[in-house]
């Protein structure tokens, strides 16, 4: 989307017709867009199979806080002791069975193999 | 006699009875169909859209199931414009943890490679930290705008000066140079924030200085898909129709000039980009319905013919919202939920 005032424009897509970013699937469903050039169906369907969940919970704000906190891949708040940032990337990784450009920049500079 | 309260393309209020919302929905996407050469909405389609505009609620949205991906052109830059006195870094966090943004966006405040590459720097710092504290994928966008690279701007003669005084060849010959340098910074840019960490590179409001615009991005494109096979581009229109500035542009053989967006579409997936975002421009003089139907009208052949995702364009003054500074919820999330149920396409 494009020009105009947060509330206006950014917020009311998201309510009207946005997955809803980290308080569901919303970021792993676009990752899977952006890494595998997926169409929506089928980017909702291989993520909904990684975590277990069927493609409607994916939108869910109260089924996926818990099923983010059970995989550890960050949530809205920031929780002491559990994932966020680059951490819970490492993660969403992982799960997702994808690259993640800034997860493996790390591991380089920290001289991990990628 | 019932009166739908609506809006106009410029966003003022309006009132329409029934029988003109109708007529206004199937004006709009014959408009579409004619132009484009393309199919116009069925009669379902417009039904859905006319149950969408005469809702008297204040607020519609998708049913659950069918929501979809949102990418912010210029994400970031939506918070510091206002003038409210944050950093890229804090708004990246507000867009991720309040906004519930799927994904995010960064970019030079001017909003162009040629102004991103002489802070590239400064560009590279901010993202890599960013980074380091967000989840959800990060977009590093810009424009293309091919007119910063003529004079006073840049370093070639203006065509929009050269063009009135009849001397076609010169401002065509200014283009063809403009191209060249323009796809130079674009590779260089994008390079360097995709080395840093970026997700995806955007492409944004490609082909709005016409056909010339739209050939850089493309070669572009093609050339950072070549060096990174795994890097996400996302290519977003400035118009349904591509302007012929210069007129005699090609990329793999097709003329540029009046393109349609599901012919713009092709280009961009024969470049190599990952995301399609056609725009469809509001008329102001038209009807918030006028628009939507339109719109829909021109993005439904893109999701039905193409490969790539297709985030269509839907911030102030494309996609059927209107054009005002202050974007009405009432409008937008009518051109919202029109957009994703009639063409079904994978993102906005």
């Amino acid at each position: 989307m494009g020009f105009g005032d947060p509330l206006g424009m950014a917020i009311t897509h998201s309510i009207a017709s946005g997955m809803g970013g980290v308080r569901t699937a919303g970021d792993l469903v676009g990752r899977m867009q952006m890494t595998r050039g997926m169409k929506l169906k089928e980017a909702k369907e291989y993520v909904a199979n990684k975590l277990r969940v069927s493609v409607k919970e994916l939108s869910d704000p109260v089924t996926m806080a818990e099923v983010r906190g059970d995989l550890d891949i960050g949530r809205v708040r920031s929780i002491p002791k559990f994932s966020k940032g680059i951490d819970a990337k490492f993660r969403i990784a992982e799960l997702l069975g994808i690259k993640i450009n800034c997860v493996d920049l790390f591991k380089q500079r920290v001289g991990r193999e990628i | 006699m019932k009166k739908i309260v609506t809006r106009m393309g410029d966003g003022y209020l309006t009132e329409l009875t029934e029988a003109e919302l109708r007529r206004d929905l199937e004006e709009g996407t014959r408009d579409a169909s004619e132009k484009g050469k393309i199919p116009p909405l069925s009669e379902d389609e417009l039904k859905h859209l006319f149950d969408i505009f005469s809702d008297p609620s204040r607020f519609v949205s998708v049913e659950p199931g069918n929501e979809v991906i949102l990418s912010f052109d210029g994400g970031t830059h939506k918070i510091y414009r206002l003038g409210v006195n944050t950093g890229r870094i804090h708004n990246f966090q507000l867009m991720e943890r309040a906004v519930g943004a799927d994904t995010m966006e960064t970019g030079h405040l001017d909003y162009c490679f040629k102004a991103a590459k002489i802070l590239l720097f400064e560009e590279q710092q901010e993202l890599e930290q960013a980074l380091l504290v967000t989840m959800l994928p990060i977009f590093y966008g810009a424009m293309p705008n091919l007119g910063v690279y003529s004079q006073p701007d840049g370093p070639f003669p203006n065509p929009a000066e050269l063009l009135p005084k009849g001397k076609i060849k010169e401002a065509r010959a200014s283009q063809e140079e403009a191209v060249e340098m323009a796809v130079k910074d674009f590779v260089y840019v994008a390079t360097a924030l995709y080395e840093v960490g970026a997700d995806g590179i955007n492409f944004d409001t490609t082909g709005a200085a016409g056909d010339p615009d739209f050939l850089a991005a493309l070669r572009a494109t093609r050339i950072l898909k070549e060096k990174h096979p795994e890097m996400c581009i996302e290519l977003g229109m400035a118009g349904e129709f591509v302007i012929g500035m210069h007129g005699e542009l090609e990329f793999d053989g097709v003329r540029l000039a009046g393109l349609y967006p599901h012919e713009q579409m092709k280009l961009a997936e024969k470049a190599g980009a990952t995301i399609f975002g056609p725009a469809i421009n509001s008329v102001t003089t038209k009807s918030g319905a006028w628009n939507v139907a339109r719109a829909v009208t021109f993005v439904k052949p893109c999701v039905e013919r193409g490969k790539l995702p297709v985030h269509a364009n839907i911030g102030m003054g494309v996609g059927g919202t209107p054009v005002a500074e202050y974007p009405p919820a009432d409008a937008v999330s009518r051109a919202s939920k029109a957009m994703v149920e009639i063409t079904r396409l994978d993102g906005l």
